[in-house]
Parts: structure tokens; C-alpha cells; sequence
């Protein structure tokens, strides 16, 4: 018997837990003022995250999924894609939505029960959080393929999890960007857990990475904590969908530091040693030990950088909580273009309640 | 708009008329529409080079192109889904399902997304999209081949559902749902595909969606219907009138959103109403519509509304597919009865 064909799966790491270079450094690397803002960014969506939570434990938001552990992967996405560019999220895609321009007060309306959380100004194109696990893949080929259609040079980087690539919404989209050789990039955020289901039961396969080459696409692993590797290899993979060289699939491996979501309690399925060995890889930490060790950051400026980011989400947190609820016939009013006949009498019920409850007009 | 779509609009804009069936006049409602609007593409499975496996989309390949015309993996999730994608970037994308029996694995992406982009996002985005499908029985299919789930999609917020019963409407129809800039899921009853030919002028005329259309005026009876059994309701109306009793034939055509207007309207007229649909009986939009004749018109009403419809069974194999079906006998045998209270 002869070997028909070979594959590789690629895996790219720069810096070791400590932020110590293993070797030589990407080109990525010298871009210093690239690199300060990612570690901004990663503080600011690590501040925010925190204090999120803590809304939520006083009853000020609703159910919400940490971005602990995935800061590093989520500010380098944003770093790569171009303005003009379409990202599709998941739901713990903060540190990219942050990037894209959506903001702290949006994200907050958004988890505290609020639908115009989701109606972003400054990316209007990019797609919504997506809860229900794989499907906006889906909607990434579509996406890619309109640029396709219209030939536009256009990229889309489209986030799933781990547990999200046991989904047929993950392998029919992967395929389907082969086929239709589609300029969008997957990004596979590989944190270990699928809320209280672990890798090892997700897929027997040794990388995620390596379902790609089903599709007939390139598979890489990537070290979800080291900034570098994952920049380097997201700036590769729009490249080649800008350039018309067609998909890829990112592997970028990290681990889920908080619980799935403020309604989980992951002690109870996981230990506290995987969890302390898996703070000692925290990538901020280990982008934070690099900036200090080049001499590009000192404790002042991460005293400052500190009280700013504090700031800035203590200012959103207020403009969230100042935000009055929209008026309850928001519900109809956005359904279709416009309110059809049928529903008009509902709608009518609806603003007549809130009226004879508020005394408020709720018909605008 | 490039030299090829060009002499398409002008090889088209000659305002045809044309005898033509009703899958005939979907396959021109699509060839107008993609000829005068570059943004309209259709997708599928078999629907480009092989056309269509009832030929409904036979011939765009050739005068769109591929670019346009997409045949798709076999993957309906992955169809409906990457049609959303589509329709977000402000394509006003047409996906084919090939029978309605495969269309369920597209239903998260329909229910959980198509209906909701709009409102979700306050407007920022929305679904200009299509979703066609052959549905109900009569054709002697395989399994999985021959259900009336149109109950289904109707009792979700945000889509609309539409359903023709004739190569008229089915033209005016479609152009509406691909101009409508939200999901549209466009069922087509396949029964009566090549049933009847009908003349019509392929000018571009929508019709309009949301709108019952009263086939039939009459006096003594209300007649409710939708798709292939409209055939079966006109033909119990023929037999009644030669029994004396005076039918008004309506056709829903929009099953969701419903114009009850139009149904309450004919039914304060009538005093009786007669609702007819192949699908399964509980649950399905004859309940919807009986519901909302009593809420509304009680007081108009001379006896209890009746459906005659499809049992709460599943659709049994050919050879008893017609037991199933609601035949002109059963019609008229419930017209009777509620003429006789």
C-alpha cells in the first residue's frame, strides 16, 4: 500500500509562559505600538469583564459569559481584521468587540436585557453575538460569499468554541469555504471546556486544527496565550483571504479561567490545581512580563493604565445603568420593516398597558 | 448593472403574456427578478446546472451565470444559514429546499436567526431572503416527500409564510417575497405544479403579501383555503352551486402574518365558514383562523366554524395518500352540514 496523500497540522508559539522569547520573534513584534495597544485592550476587556461580574452578582445584569482567559486571542483578531472587514462572534468575543468599536455600554445593555445593546454604530456590518453554539459559521460563508459575488477584496473572521466544532454548522461551513474557496478565517478558541464537558469528550481527534483538512483547507494551532503566535498567524490567514488564496481554520489554544457563564459553577467539575496550572499560562500576564522585560512598560504606566481602564467601564457601567428600558412596543415595532395589520391590535394592547402603568406614551 | 444583465432586463421587458404552469411562472417570477435586480441570487441543492428537480430554476445558470445561480453542498442547515450571511451584506438571496420534508435541519437557522436579525439588532441588519419549497401530497413520493408543515414556520414571529395556488399568483407572489425586505418562507403546493396553465404577463406586477384573495364571491358560505387544496375548494364550490348553496371561495395565501380582516369580513357576510387545509388538524393555522372567527365574529356566526383537513397522523405512503387528503366530497359534505344548523 502507498501513501496517497500527507498532511501537517502547523503549531506556532513565540514567547514561553514567562513572556521569555523561545526564539526569534515574528516581524509582529516590532510593531511596539501595536503591541502596547493589544495589552491595553487586553487590561481594559479583563477590567470590564470583572466588573460585569460583579454587576451581575448584585443584580444589576443578567447572565454573563467571562472573558477570562481569552483576551489575548480576541484583541488579536480585532488587531488583524480591517475596518472594512466583517466580523462574525460568538458570545465571548468581548476583547474583539471592543476593538471593532462597539462599546463597553452597548456590550452592557446587551447582557443586562437590552436589544439596542446590539444595534453597534461604528460596525455596522459585523454580526450580532450569536448564542445558539456554531450557527453564525453559517453565516460567515454567506458573508464571504456576497464578497465573493460582488468581488469585493473583503475578509470575515468568524469565532466558534471547541464544543462548537462538533456541530455540523462548524463542518458544512468549513467545507463550504473550501468548495466555494471563500475569504473567511475560523477561529476555533480552543479553552478546554464546552461549560462542564471537556475537550477529550468534544472529538477524539488529536488538534481541532486538523478537521480543516476535511474541508480541503489549512490547519493551524496556536498558542492562545502568546500574543505574538496568534497575531502573527491571524495577519497570515486574512492575507491569504484578502489575497484570494481562500480559507483557513486557527486553532488558538487557551483555557477557560472563569465559569461558562455567571450561572455556572465550575468547581464542581474541575479542579483547582488544572485551573491555578492554567493562570500560570495567562497570556495578559505573560504579554505583561514581555513589555516590562524589553523596557517598553513600567509601573507607572500600568498604575496609570490601571485607573483608566477603571474609568472608562465605571463610565459605561453608569451610562448602562442611566439607560431608561425602551418602551415595551419595541417588541412589535422592530419585527418586520413594518408593523403588519395582524399585529397592529396587539400592539395597540401593549402600548395601552404600559400607558395606564407609566402614564407614558409607548406609541412613538 | 453589466452588458449580460442588460440584455436579459431587454429580452424580458417585452411584458410576455404566456400560458404557463405554476412552477413555469416561478421560474419566470425568478428570471424577471434577477434580470432587473443584480442583487438577486438563488441557491440550492441540484438548482443550477440540472435546474431544479422540478425545473424551477431551469435556464437562470445560463443567463445569470454561476456566480448568481448556486449549487450548493448538500447541507440544508448550512443552505439556510449561509443565506442569512447573504442576505445581511444586502443580497436579496432565493434558496431552493428541495422538498420540504429536508427543510427541518435549516429550521434553527430560519427560527433562531432569519426571524430575529432584524429585531435583535433594532434594524442594523435584516433578511431580505427567500426560502422556497415544494410541499404537501398527491404525488405519489417517497417518504419524507409529501407532509403540510406550514404551521410550523407560521407560529414563528418574524417570518412570513406564502403560499400560491396558481401560476398567477405564484408569479405575483414570489416577486412580492423577493422585494419583501424580510424572511420570506415560500411554500409550493407541488401538486398542482403542472396542474392547470394559466395566462400570465410577465410585467414585473407583484402581488400584494398579508392579503387573503376572495377567488369567489358567494353568500350562503365562507370557503377557507390555501395551496393545492384551493383545486379541491373550487370544485366543492362548483358542486354546491348546483345544489343551490352559494359558496365565497377565499384563498389565505399569506398564512402569517394572517389577514383576518378579509376572512372576519366574508364570514359577517356569510354567517358560515368552511376551512380546508391538507396539513394535520390540531394545532395547524385552520385553528388559528377558526380561533379568531370566534373571538371576533361569534355574534356573526349561524353555526360552529368546521375544518376539513389532513388527520393528526403522519402522512401515510402513496397508496393512501388520497385517504388522507381532504377530497371535494369531504368539502361539500361539511358545507352541508353547517347549512343545515
Amino acid at each position: 500500500m502507498r501513501q496517497r496523500h500527507e498532511f501537517h497540522v502547523d503549531s506556532t508559539r513565540y514567547l514561553d509562559d514567562h513572556g521569555k522569547p523561545l526564539g526569534e520573534l515574528p516581524p509582529q513584534a516590532e510593531q511596539t505600538e501595536r503591541t502596547l495597544a493589544a495589552y491595553r485592550n487586553m487590561v481594559l476587556t479583563r477590567a470590564f469583564d470583572t466588573k460585569t461580574i460583579a454587576l451581575q452578582r448584585t443584580g444589576k445584569c443578567g447572565t454573563y459569559p467571562s472573558v477570562l482567559g481569552h483576551e489575548v486571542i480576541g484583541t488579536a483578531i480585532g488587531q488583524s481584521l480591517a475596518s472594512t472587514d466583517v466580523f462574525v462572534p460568538y458570545y465571548r468575543d468581548q476583547a474583539t468587540h471592543i476593538l471593532r468599536g462597539v462599546s463597553l455600554t452597548e456590550l452592557l445593555l446587551y447582557w443586562g436585557g437590552d436589544e439596542r445593546g446590539s444595534a453597534w454604530k461604528h460596525c455596522p456590518e459585523d454580526l450580532p453575538i450569536s448564542v445558539p453554539i456554531a450557527t453564525q459559521c453559517c453565516h460567515a460563508v454567506g458573508v464571504a460569499s456576497a464578497f465573493r459575488i460582488r468581488g469585493e477584496a473583503r475578509a470575515v473572521v468568524c469565532c466558534v468554541g471547541d464544543g462548537g466544532t462538533s456541530k455540523g454548522d462548524f463542518l458544512e461551513s468549513i467545507n463550504l469555504a473550501g468548495a466555494w474557496h471563500l475569504p473567511v478565517v475560523f477561529v476555533v478558541i480552543n479553552n478546554q471546556w464546552a461549560i462542564s464537558t471537556p475537550r477529550t469528550v468534544q472529538s477524539s481527534a488529536e488538534t481541532i486544527a486538523q478537521k480543516a483538512i476535511g474541508a480541503g483547507l489549512p490547519g493551524h494551532v496556536v498558542d492562545g496565550n502568546d500574543y505574538f503566535a496568534v497575531t502573527e498567524t491571524m495577519d497570515q490567514a486574512l492575507a491569504r483571504a484578502h489575497g484570494g488564496k481562500g480559507a483557513s481554520v486557527i486553532e488558538a489554544v487557551t483555557y477557560r479561567l472563569g465559569d461558562h457563564t455567571t450561572a455556572d459553577d465550575a468547581t464542581r467539575y474541575r479542579s483547582a490545581e488544572e485551573l491555578k496550572k492554567a493562570w500560570e499560562r495567562d497570556g495578559l500576564k505573560r504579554l505583561q512580563n514581555y513589555l516590562h522585560n524589553t523596557g517598553l512598560w513600567d509601573p507607572e504606566q500600568e498604575k496609570r493604565l490601571q485607573s483608566e481602564c477603571k474609568e472608562a467601564v465605571d463610565r459605561a457601567v453608569e451610562a448602562y445603568l442611566a439607560t431608561e428600558p425602551e418602551p415595551p412596543t419595541a417588541m412589535v415595532d422592530y419585527l418586520f420593516e413594518t408593523v403588519p395589520m395582524a399585529l397592529q391590535a396587539q400592539r395597540e394592547r401593549i402600548a395601552d398597558k404600559y400607558r395606564a402603568r407609566t402614564g407614558q406614551g409607548g406609541a412613538a | 448593472m453589466n452588458a449580460s444583465a442588460q440584455k436579459a432586463v431587454a429580452r424580458s421587458s417585452a411584458s410576455e403574456v404566456k400560458d404557463i404552469t405554476l412552477v413555469e411562472a416561478v421560474n419566470m417570477a425568478l428570471a424577471w427578478e434577477m434580470a432587473h435586480d443584480e442583487s438577486v441570487v438563488v441557491l440550492g441543492e441540484d438548482i443550477a446546472t440540472n435546474g431544479g428537480v422540478f425545473r424551477a430554476t431551469v435556464g437562470l445558470k445560463e443567463r445569470f451565470g454561476y456566480k448568481r445561480v448556486m449549487d450548493t453542498p448538500l447541507a440544508e442547515n448550512l443552505i439556510a444559514g449561509a443565506t442569512i450571511g447573504m442576505a445581511v451584506q444586502g443580497l436579496k438571496p432565493v434558496a431552493e429546499f428541495q422538498f420540504m420534508g429536508f427543510i427541518y435541519a435549516g429550521m434553527e437557522q430560519m427560527v433562531s436567526h432569519a426571524a430575529r436579525m432584524r429585531n435583535r439588532t433594532r434594524g442594523r441588519l435584516h433578511c431580505p431572503l427567500v426560502y422556497r419549497a415544494p410541499f404537501g401530497g398527491g404525488i405519489h413520493a417517497p417518504e419524507h416527500h409529501s407532509e403540510s408543515t406550514e404551521a410550523l414556520f407560521a407560529h414563528v414571529p418574524g417570518l412570513r409564510v406564502v403560499i400560491p395556488s396558481s401560476p398567477q399568483r405564484a408569479y405575483g407572489l414570489l416577486l412580492a417575497a423577493i422585494r419583501n425586505p424580510d424572511p420570506v418562507v415560500f411554500l409550493e403546493p407541488k401538486r398542482i405544479y403542472r396542474a392547470v396553465t394559466q395566462s400570465v404577463t410577465d410585467n414585473g406586477d407583484a402581488l400584494p403579501l398579508d392579503t387573503c384573495f376572495t377567488l369567489r364571491e358567494g353568500d350562503d358560505v365562507t370557503l377557507i383555503s390555501w395551496g393545492a387544496s384551493i383545486m379541491e375548494t373550487l370544485q366543492a364550490a362548483d358542486k354546491l352551486t348546483e345544489q343551490g348553496i352559494s359558496a365565497e371561495v377565499i384563498d389565505v395565501a399569506t398564512v402569517s402574518p394572517l389577514d383576518r380582516e378579509t376572512l372576519l369580513c366574508s364570514v359577517a357576510k356569510t354567517g358560515r365558514a368552511v376551512i380546508v387545509h391538507e396539513a394535520c388538524r390540531s394545532g395547524g393555522v385552520g385553528a388559528e383562523i377558526a380561533a379568531s372567527i370566534a373571538e371576533a365574529a361569534f355574534l356573526d356566526l349561524q353555526a360552529p366554524v368546521v375544518r376539513v383537513t389532513g388527520y393528526d397522523t403522519i402522512m401515510p405512503y402513496y397508496r393512501n395518500e388520497q385517504a388522507y387528503l381532504p377530497q371535494v366530497d369531504d368539502i361539500v359534505e361539511a358545507v352541508e352540514q353547517v347549512i343545515a344548523l
